[in-house]
């Protein structure tokens, strides 16, 4: 594959690369980069939420009071874009309810008395890392939609989907998000550093499946360490190169990361396998080689505990379905001056309503922010200062998207593309009236996909 | 002097003569019919332009008014049936007996009885706090209390009570337009048929959970025991979803579910207070000794 020329034009060693429009640079705060990864012991009981992943949940194939082994399937996917869901610990099924899990909401979830921890025999639990790859691109795609595997950078897009190339179209790239532009979150940093081999795999795993022969990896510059030790690591493998990035937020937003690193631009309402490019995290890339050459499905993933009054901040091992309660003990308890609890990264991460909540597939962080943080300012009028604007990854508007939708002329804001906001909260963090622009931008952008849908209908 | 007066006035005289010749064919060439019954519907109406009816304003549901058939479908809300006998007096039609409505709130959980869980510290807007979560009590069907439809209501009929959170309407001023039924994204308020001196009796309540998580939310929840279904000799009350529906068209008011309610989920409104259990007895002992 010839070099194309835009990937010159960026190597020159003073500048690194980045994306060119917006962009924020929030304070850093990665306070569990030097923790190593540690396991969490098994909780007592695990609550399992059906719906992990992005599209249709999953649908339920046990019963109350079935003895089920760790990393048998308990939900099966139902529809293309679904996800399956395996029992994390093994045990007893004690019921099968709601519970208010990540989303803020009553999800049904299946709740599971843990008797030691019997894994199901298939799976191979030694330490040794299988660098041969046997298996088909079929079949790897068939072990990852089996396996359960999501896009682990918290989108939890199911992994088959993106692998499974439409026809018609083409992918010439493999690119590996280790970017973590997230501030506090270093759950990615330390998987880099304490299982790159296996990342890698994992990455040549996935070149298989989309039958591309180029794969780059990007990682923001913060996190020298992991870019020393991938690209040392990368010289064993073909075709997989390492790309320290400028330090920027949202470089791990697809759109932004392909721009930065094969400068294309995805257009507006496309998607990245529209400019041959297929992204995806070193979290998925890891548990891709655990469900390929281990036979192991997703059901444990490294979660980030910090937060700067936390007692001992660090990074865990945690099986899919304990309570984040647990993480928080295992962290030194619910620090006195807590005013919220984030899942996920500050910028886009979610309030928690409990501590009872679930660690799902998604969960790669776990905040606790002092109330002084967490309260957030009082409302000003825009000023027109248009910072909000020279913020915005996406080159749009947000003080006119904000206006716009709470003025209820959703019509306009369509035209003015609102659907293609992320929610990444550049925005918001640059405003210095403190306007709740996302908050705005989400409902418009919620309405409007909603009077998008009715017209199809219509039709 | 005198002839530049003369050819001035002449010359204005003919060419003002000349365009109004024009314009009286122009405008007999491009006269657009507007039936006149339009604007005369369009007087009755009560100019509001809530949207009630379910047309953009007065003006279009006139022109629909006019053109229609009969009123199958059409009812100025707002108006009622003396607006709409007026209008069906203009049209010579017939208007068709449409009961009066009234909104109802489908949740009474004060926090009194829905004790605060969380705290929401962003925009009070109810349509942004349900899209985030559940809210700050444990029920996620009840008022977020924020006040949409407060905005939404233009017949200053809705007014958030700062005590209870929950928005209060008052019947004399409610329209049954709807609007605030629009605005509620929790789906919480229904236009019911209105009764006699404003007399009230449904269930105050949107919780579609099981029994136990909802009384564990709040107080007054419905728990779906199906009581009243039981007691109700008209069968009125339907349970769907973990929750109780009292039909208006069938209750008859006798105010039996009301008491056999565990939870109290069940109002009844405008009613004399009821003799208490207590000093019936009472009463009762003393006249049979």
């Amino acid at each position: 594959m010839p070099l194309l020329i835009h990937d010159i034009q960026y190597n020159t060693e003073t500048e690194l690369k980045t994306f060119s429009t917006g962009g924020v640079h929030p304070p850093e705060n990665k306070l569990t980069a030097n923790c190593p990864i540690q396991n969490l012991p098994l909780p007592q009981s695990a609550a399992i939420p059906v719906s992990q992943h992005i599209g249709a949940p999953a649908n339920i194939i046990v019963n109350k009071g079935d003895s089920i082994k760790t990393g048998q399937i308990i939900a099966e996917s139902k529809g293309f874009v679904s996800a399956f869901i395996h029992s994390s610990v093994s045990g007893k099924v004690n019921k099968i309810d709601t519970i208010i899990d990540t989303s803020g909401y009553r999800q049904t979830a299946v709740f599971i008395d843990v008797e030691g921890d019997e894994w199901v025999d298939t799976i191979d639990r030694s330490d040794e890392i299988v660098t041969d790859i046997n298996l088909s691109s079929e079949e790897i795609l068939k072990r990852c939609l089996n396996s359960g595997i999501v896009g682990m950078g918290g989108a939890t897009f199911p992994s088959h989907v993106k692998l499974t190339v439409p026809a018609g179209k083409k992918c010439d790239v493999l690119i590996i998000n280790g970017v973590e532009c997230e501030p506090f979150l270093t759950s990615d940093h330390r998987l880099m550093l304490e299982r790159g081999e296996e990342v890698l795999i994992g990455t040549t795993i996935l070149m298989k499946a989309l039958n591309v022969t180029r794969a780059m990896v990007g990682i923001e510059n913060n996190k020298k360490d992991a870019v020393d030790h991938l690209t040392k690591l990368a010289t064993g493998f073909k075709g997989i190169t390492v790309h320290p990035l400028k330090v920027k937020y949202p470089q791990g937003a697809e759109k932004q990361l392909i721009k930065a690193l094969i400068n294309r631009e995805v257009p507006s309402g496309r998607l990245p396998l529209d400019v041959n490019a297929v992204v995806h995290n070193v979290g998925t890339a890891f548990a891709v080689y655990e469900a390929v050459q281990k036979n192991k499905p997703l059901f444990e993933r490294v979660v980030a505990v910090t937060g700067k009054s936390v007692a001992k901040p660090g990074n865990y091992l945690v099986r899919i379905g304990t309570p984040v309660s647990k993480l928080i003990d295992a962290a030194g308890g619910v620090p006195e001056d807590t005013g919220k609890i984030v899942s996920g990264g500050p910028m886009m991460g979610k309030a928690l309503i409990n501590i009872d909540v679930p660690v799902v597939k998604g969960t790669s962080g776990i905040i606790l922010f002092p109330q002084i943080e967490s309260e957030r300012k009082a409302m000003e009028p825009c000023i027109r200062c248009s910072k909000c604007v020279l913020a915005c990854p996406l080159s749009l508007e947000p003080f006119l998207l904000m206006t716009l939708s709470m003025k209820g002329m959703f019509e306009r804001a369509e035209k003015e593309k609102i659907t293609d906001c992320m929610e990444c909260g550049s925005c918001s963090f640059e405003c210095p009236a403190s306007r709740p622009l996302v908050d705005y931008i989400r409902l418009g952008k919620s309405t409007v996909i909603k009077m998008a849908r009715e017209r199809v209908i219509k039709k | 002097m005198s002839s530049t007066v003369i050819i001035t006035i002449v010359s204005l005289s003919l060419l003002a003569f000349l365009s109004s010749v024009i314009l009286f064919f122009i405008a007999r060439k491009f006269k657009v019919f507007e039936d006149p019954r339009i604007d005369e519907v369009q007087a009755v109406l009560p100019a509001a332009n809530c949207g009630g009816c379910g047309f953009a304003g007065c003006r279009n549901f006139a022109e629909a008014l006019v053109k229609a058939e009969t009123f199958e479908g059409l009812n100025c809300p707002v108006g009622g049936a003396t607006v709409m006998g007026d209008v069906a007096k203009i049209l010579g039609k017939e208007a068709p007996v449409v009961d009066p409505k009234v909104a109802v709130l489908l949740c009474n959980g004060s926090p009194e009885f829905r004790p605060h869980t969380t705290k929401y510290n962003g925009v009070p807007d109810c349509r942004i706090a349900h899209s985030l979560y559940i809210g700050e009590t444990d029920c996620s069907y009840g008022c977020l209390g924020y006040g949409d439809c407060e905005r939404a209501c233009t017949f200053d009929a809705l007014h958030m009570d700062p005590v209870t959170g929950l928005p209060v309407i008052t019947d004399e001023k409610c329209t049954s337009c709807g609007a605030c039924v629009k605005a509620c994204p929790r789906n919480l308020i229904e236009l019911r048929k209105k009764a006699k001196k404003d007399r009230k009796i449904y269930v105050a309540c949107s919780n579609c959970d099981k029994g136990g998580p909802a009384r564990r939310a709040c107080k007054v929840a419905c728990i779906a025991c199906s009581k009243c279904v039981k007691v109700c000799e008209f069968d009125a009350i339907k349970i769907e979803n973990n929750l109780a529906y009292i039909d208006a068209l069938k209750c008859t008011f006798c105010r039996k579910c009301v008491t056999e309610c565990p939870t109290g989920s069940i109002l009844e409104i405008n009613f004399p207070p009821r003799k208490q259990k207590v000093e019936a007895e009472a009463e009762n002992a003393t006249a049979n000794p």
